[in-house]
């Protein structure tokens, strides 16, 4: 089980690229998981007649969802979200091949003495930046420290 | 920042006023975590494996971006008449300005004391601007932000969800 500390996060690298080739099926469960009934993530017909895009495409909870595995992947399970900014700028949808990668911009220990660490994330359907994401993420600063542990003050995402 | 002089009364009355103060219609359950964990093949222990979860964070918890889950009706229930909306206040300015379409366009989440199975997540929402007309390769319409706050049945502070929208009218509908 990874067990990602601070220690081992460098300024500026590189996450280890995710890829995934989407079908209609990764729209509609996303899009049901996290119960959105809106019909452009799940009626063809709506999406490209009402909507004017090229079919259903993924909705935002869902890209958060994969944007958390992605990061949880490289932290494991101590890592623990602060905060996530999103701006969609295009969509992904069946037949896609979605990237996602992510780099980390700074490292550093709030007064408290919780590390964190923020990253500038990004999926990309071939040249496109469908969805940039910048997120904070809190990592244990040693080995025991966890920082699920923290509450109230103590927790300044 | 939003000049709400620019703005119809009732719109600006509304700004940086709570509304829509709502309770999830069900207990937050494991079900979803794990409908949701394998909809993005997220293999964290901590949802999968209750020791590990037991040893890190006290016992199980929702992925913290599954926050606006909790929120979201469901699709029909008995005796509702319309259709219910997640974000409702969203809905209420496009109906407001005559926007046909929407989208959102940015979403900050902020996440507080961890979601776990049985708490039961209440909401509320609070409209924070409204923009003068604009232009965009969508259409001509508005932005508006609004705030969703999120907490606990103890009342604890759970989370903060932060929506851009953009309500417009396609060019070929003006």
């Amino acid at each position: 089980m990874t067990i990602l500390t601070l220690d081992e996060v460098k300024e500026g690298e590189e996450l280890p690229p995710l890829s995934y080739d989407v079908t209609a099926t990764t729209v509609v469960l996303g899009a049901l998981a996290s119960r959105d009934w809106r019909p452009m993530h799940h009626d063809h017909d709506f999406a490209v007649h009402r909507n004017g895009t090229r079919d259903i495409f993924l909705n935002t909870p869902n890209q958060a969802a994969w944007f958390e595995r992605y990061l949880t992947d490289w932290t494991g399970p101590r890592g623990r979200l602060g905060r996530m900014r999103f701006r969609m700028k295009g969509s992904v949808f069946p037949g896609d091949t979605m990237a996602l990668s992510g780099s980390v911009r700074t490292v550093e220990v709030d007064d408290t003495g919780c590390g964190w660490v923020d990253l500038d994330l990004a999926l990309r359907v071939g040249d496109q930046t469908c969805t940039e994401c910048s997120a904070r993420i809190a990592v244990p600063v040693t080995a025991d420290d966890n920082p699920w542990d923290r509450r109230s003050g103590r927790w300044r995402p | 920042m939003t000049d709400v002089r620019a703005l119809p009364d009732d719109v600006a009355e509304t700004i940086g006023r709570t509304q829509y103060e709502e309770t999830g219609e069900f207990p937050v359950e494991r079900g979803y975590v794990w409908t949701t964990c394998s909809s993005v093949e997220n293999g964290n222990p901590l949802f999968w494996d209750d020791d590990v979860a037991a040893e890190i964070t006290g016992g199980p918890v929702a992925p913290p971006t599954m926050l606006s889950v909790w929120f979201r009706p469901h699709h029909w229930a008995p005796g509702r008449t319309g259709e219910a909306q997640p974000l409702q206040v969203h809905f209420d300015l496009k109906e407001r300005f005559s926007l046909p379409e929407a989208v959102i366009s940015d979403n900050t989440i902020t996440f507080h004391e961890p979601v776990r199975p049985g708490d039961v997540v209440s909401s509320r929402q609070v409209l924070r601007s409204v923009s003068e007309e604009k232009t965009t390769r969508l259409g001509t319409g508005r932005f508006w932000v609004i705030d969703v706050e999120y907490r606990n049945q103890r009342a604890e502070l759970v989370g903060v969800e932060s929506y851009t929208g953009f309500g417009y009218r396609r060019e070929t509908q003006a």
